[in-house]
């Protein structure tokens, strides 16, 4: 009986010609938009998750426990030695310190306020490429991202003075040599600061073994650092506020998703009131004929259902190939991307997962499926002698 | 008449003698006891040059000791009102209405330029006593503004004073620093101040238009004139409470 239900209900749907065609491309294009805007989203979470773990954040870190990144007024004071155990995961390469200070650059004559970073040239936890600081320079060698290297007029090679407080306030100043200059997606390591070696710094500010934080290897759990100073921040910790941003993201592009598919079923919907209408000498025949009303709801229900299974197969037509191409190439994104403070690379590379696929399609089959229904429920209240003759409300 | 001769000798070459003996650190101390003032009320007008052109700002100051000082702007009217309040290593800055409030300066923003000058919010408030902070040598002796001066190099004996070491040339009969060079600790000289004028109150002379030119950055630099002083005030202690930021 089913079978012979649906392909009554697919040669109807298909008898109607354009007007099925229409709506079915309607929501063909609802489907693809959404999966499009869902999987660019995810794309770029993916992206700067992974950029920031890569330049950044690493497996976890441990911070000064005076360390508060948002508070610049922080910075000088929160320093402090290191536990032994930090010290022989130093040592081991398992761990890399930062000390972090404040100064100013003087570009031909024009200041900037900095933070001075230090980081140990040899380290391979994090993707920064420190191993320039070794670089051989009767100044001291400074690494720049391509973004402050921009806003101060450096280029590679060029020198500029720094100056910068002691630990006990004595102004000092020397000259850098810019010996190399980072293109990174993650502004955090790039604006309002340069880079030298992490024992310069120690020299400069008269400190000894001290950081301001320690970044962990991806994949290394973390030790249990028996030391009050210093506090475990767990990538997830760290990356709280991308996650917080992305899924306000997601929420916003929600209302996206309304719009396109309240289009798609507002067709949907119509044409079945119409349909009901239109086609009540047949409700009453098929009734007559021995179709009880539940056989004939079921019968709408799924003429209208078919229109989102036909609009899942065309946009898998168009969209599944649009996809893989989008997938492999990406995205190039336009400059002024870069000015919303997000990790992002010049191209991103969309995401197009099974879950977001199965999601979409359930979300466009199940509402397609409801709105096709609620106008089939008139056909319950229809006497078929009424209908037989094409009256009835 | 012989034996008199014989005691303005003496006298004379007594006087040469203990001119020539006075040290790096009676000269210091002779600086501080002109410059250092306490319980005063000046009003001052800083003339900053830019590129965006020259701007005068004017100001009325307490000051109640080396700790204790309290700013508030007279003119422009953009800058009217503002106020600064300094106790200790404290500083706040006051600004009125419409977005009034109460802004605590600390840690690296005290090094921050005032208004675009070539001063710090430090610099702004200075009052520091050198013999305190510094131990002096004499290295020559020079003419500036036609006024013969000792040159003293400073070093500090304080771990936290600003300057790690300065070049002073000091009026050998005013007392007052008439050019001064401050040197970062690497040697890097950082900061030039030139008097350009002095006035007398009192007994003591005191500078009247102080030149301030940061010599890492572009520029002509800052202007400080003292337009009054007011040295014979007795300057309450309310105004050195935040309270009086509001009043």
């Amino acid at each position: 009986m089913i079978m012979v239900t649906l392909k009554l209900a697919l040669k109807n749907i298909l008898g109607a010609g354009l007007r099925t065609w229409l709506n079915v491309i309607i929501l063909s294009i609802a489907f693809v938009a959404i999966i499009f805007t869902q999987g660019f989203i995810e794309g770029m979470g993916n992206a700067i998750v992974n950029d920031m773990q890569e330049m950044l954040y690493g497996g976890g870190q441990y911070w000064h426990e005076k360390y508060d990144p948002q508070n610049p007024l922080t910075i000088d004071g929160s320093h402090g030695e290191l536990a032994p155990k930090m010290k022989n995961m130093i040592n081991n390469d398992k761990m890399v310190p930062i000390l972090i200070r404040s100064g100013s650059i003087y570009v031909n004559g024009n200041s900037q306020v900095i933070q001075i970073k230090g980081i140990k040239p040899e380290q391979n936890v994090i993707e920064l490429p420190s191993e320039h600081l070794n670089t051989e320079s009767e100044y001291i060698p400074a690494i720049l991202g391509s973004r402050m290297a921009d806003k101060v007029n450096l280029k590679e090679n060029d020198q500029a003075t720094i100056r910068w407080r002691d630990k006990d306030g004595t102004f000092d100043a020397a000259d850098i040599e810019v010996v190399h200059i980072m293109h990174t997606s993650v502004q955090a390591i790039d604006n309002g600061q340069i880079w030298i070696s992490i024992s310069k710094l120690r020299s400069m500010m008269e400190l000894g073994d001290e950081a301001t934080l320690t970044i962990l290897p991806q994949g290394i759990e973390a030790p249990n650092i028996v030391a009050s100073q210093w506090l475990y921040k767990s990538p997830d910790v760290l990356l709280q506020d991308i996650q917080n941003m992305l899924k306000t993201k997601t929420a916003g592009s929600m209302f996206m998703y309304i719009v396109l598919l309240a289009m798609g079923l507002l067709a949907i919907f119509d044409t079945q009131v119409l349909a009901i209408f239109r086609r009540k000498k047949e409700i009453g025949t098929l009734i007559a004929l021995g179709m009880t009303r539940r056989q004939t709801i079921l019968l709408f229900t799924i003429e209208g259902a078919l229109h989102g299974v036909l609009g899942l197969i065309v946009g898998a037509v168009y969209g599944i190939p649009a996809f893989a191409w989008i997938a492999n190439k990406g995205i190039k994104l336009p400059d002024m991307m870069d000015q919303f403070g997000f990790a992002l690379s010049a191209r991103l590379y969309p995401s197009f997962g099974l879950k977001l696929l199965l999601m979409t399609t359930l979300l466009v089959l199940g509402s397609v499926t409801i709105v096709s229904f609620l106008p089939t429920r008139r056909i319950a209240r229809l006497e078929p002698t009424e209908a037989l003759q094409g009256r009835g409300k | 008449m012989k034996y008199l001769k014989i005691i303005i000798l003496i006298i004379f070459t007594s006087s040469a003698i203990f001119a020539e003996t006075l040290t790096a650190n009676d000269i210091l101390k002779k600086v501080d006891s002109n410059m250092v003032i306490e319980d005063a009320v000046s009003i001052s007008t800083m003339t900053i040059h830019s590129r965006m052109g020259t701007r005068n700002i004017k100001s009325k100051s307490w000051i109640g000791d080396e700790e204790e000082s309290y700013v508030e702007y007279l003119s422009p009217p953009r800058e009217e009102g503002k106020k600064m309040l300094k106790t200790g290593d404290k500083l706040w800055i006051y600004t009125p209405e419409p977005n009034e409030r109460i802004i605590s300066i600390s840690g690296h923003l005290l090094r921050q330029s005032v208004m675009g000058s070539a001063l710090s919010y430090e610099d702004f408030m200075e009052n520091d006593v050198l013999t305190e902070d510094y131990k002096a040598e004499i290295v020559g002796s020079d003419t500036v503004n036609s006024r013969a001066c000792y040159v003293l190099n400073l070093e500090a004996t304080s771990e936290d004073v600003n300057y790690h070491s300065r070049k002073v040339w000091i009026d050998k009969e005013r007392w007052l620093p008439l050019r001064e060079q401050r040197y970062a600790k690497s040697g890097k000289l950082l900061k030039k101040t030139e008097i350009l004028d002095v006035f007398q109150v009192g007994e003591r002379w005191y500078p009247k238009k102080v030149k301030f030119k940061d010599m890492l950055s572009r520029g002509e630099g800052t202007i400080m004139t003292i337009d009054s002083l007011n040295l014979d005030v007795e300057v309450p202690d309310y105004k050195f409470t935040k309270a009086a930021l509001r009043r």
